[in-house]
């Protein structure tokens, strides 16, 4: 998931009995499946939560160009290279749709960044990890992308309509990005033996950040049960996980790669595999900051950001001076 | 951190020749011509649209969502106004 442990700011899941009257009409309408829209009215929590999670899935589009565009002067193909350099900037795209959508609900574009930029607000964990060989960009495209997808596509549901609209075009979007990886990891699958060795290589690197993406366990996720009744959050972080392995599993075997993992079985019992937990420790030490590229990644964004201002004050400063030409002119 | 905000834009684009213009999302630009080119690479990368409408944000004026009821309910009793209202037998033929 692009926004793992969103905090929420309320005290537990209240009953509709025990609403006010224009706060239970709210969640009567998000029962029913009843968009909520900008103007409307919602509760001060909504708004926040929202906020915090659309921002952090924003951020983490953003940030998430770092790891691949790494590559994109070492593709091994023209062909390559021109595909990876137009899936960066889908992901810089997929970033402005959700910033949109969060400044529909009074942040604004700057606050959001600056906040990015020192630290207040969070991206998804998974980006704070190296890219080393060009096996990653497969197994980005492939594991990453797929487990966003998980995530995202039951997102098209949710309550809050800009968010929801945001969803479907970036869900749209996001099946090419798989699929790139998808054949970047068939072509090393099939490859010289140094060309196996590194997708697997990948895999193994890959394999456990992308479990994490989903989120903690069920039970150590304190804010989920606000989210779901809300609406934005349409699943359980364990159920979306058990999926990915689920669909994952085959796509390995088809690629003749070990999934990193010998707790992995099929449970013909559940329908489903049973896989062993992901690092949770390294998973919470990286969302405290001491990711092994977090450093790295907030410095090239705020670097990005600063070297940028000239570039932003001059188009400012160009239009008002043509601006006051019309004036003058009139 | 610059507090020089460029201005919101609503984007809408025409996705084919004889469609009208849909509202796909907003962005930020200094002036129109960049609204444009940016509503180019944000919302078109895929071929979707023939033309760009850039209009911003603050011209906008919009019908509030309390009108829920009021604004639209001298609509609620008029059902004549649609043609199923009215049967034509079936000897007529198609109307």
């Amino acid at each position: 998931m692009y926004a793992q442990m969103v905090k929420s700011t309320g005290t537990g899941v209240k009953s509709l009995d025990e609403m006010e009257p224009q706060e239970r009409a709210f969640q009567e309408r998000i029962n029913a499946g009843d968009k909520i829209e900008p103007k409307d009215w919602m509760p001060e929590g909504y708004r926040k939560n929202l906020i915090r999670q659309i921002g952090q899935h924003a951020h983490s589009e953003i940030v998430g160009q770092l790891p691949e565009g790494n590559w994109i002067t070492r593709a091994p193909t023209l062909e390559r290279k021109a595909i990876l350099l137009a899936k960066v900037q889908d992901e810089a795209g997929h970033g402005l749709y959700l910033y949109c959508a969060a400044e529909t609900l009074g942040a604004t574009r700057d606050e959001l960044t600056e906040m990015l930029l020192d630290g207040r607000m969070k991206y998804s964990s998974i980006f704070n990890y190296p890219t080393l060989t060009w096996a990653d960009m497969g197994a980005v495209g492939w594991l990453v992308d797929g487990a966003a997808i998980m995530n995202q596509v039951p997102l098209q549901r949710t309550s809050y309509g800009p968010y929801a609209r945001a969803m479907v075009r970036i869900c749209k979007e996001e099946s090419f990005h798989q699929r790139q990886g998808f054949d970047i990891m068939m072509t090393m699958a099939k490859g010289t033996d140094a060309q196996k060795h590194m997708a697997q290589d990948a895999f193994n690197r890959f394999w456990g950040p992308s479990l994490m993406m989903f989120g903690p366990s069920d039970e150590n996720s304190v804010h989920s049960a606000q989210s779901m009744a809300w609406k934005i959050k349409m699943n359980s972080n364990d159920e979306l996980r058990q999926k990915f392995v689920d669909q994952t599993v085959p796509q390995a075997e088809y690629l003749g790669l070990t999934v990193p993992d010998e707790n992995l079985k099929w449970n013909e019992e559940k329908g489903g595999y049973n896989f062993s937990q992901p690092d949770w420790d390294e998973f919470f030490d990286v969302l405290r900051g001491n990711g092994p590229e977090t450093t790295e990644r907030m410095e090239a964004r705020n670097k990005a950001w600063d070297d940028g201002a000239w570039v932003r004050d001059g188009m400012m400063a160009h239009a008002a001076k043509k601006k006051a030409m019309k004036v003058a002119a009139e | 951190m610059s507090t020089n905000d460029w201005p919101l834009w609503e984007i809408f684009i025409r996705g084919a020749h004889g469609l009208s213009h849909r509202h796909v999302g907003s962005l930020h630009a200094p002036d129109a011509e960049m609204a444009i080119k940016n509503a180019r690479d944000v919302y078109t990368r895929r071929k979707e649209g023939v033309s760009i409408w850039a209009i911003e944000s603050s011209a906008i004026a919009a019908s509030s969502p309390e009108d829920k009821g009021s604004l639209y309910d001298p609509a609620d009793d008029k059902v004549y106004r649609h043609p199923t209202f009215f049967d034509i037998p079936d000897e007529v033929g198609a109307m």
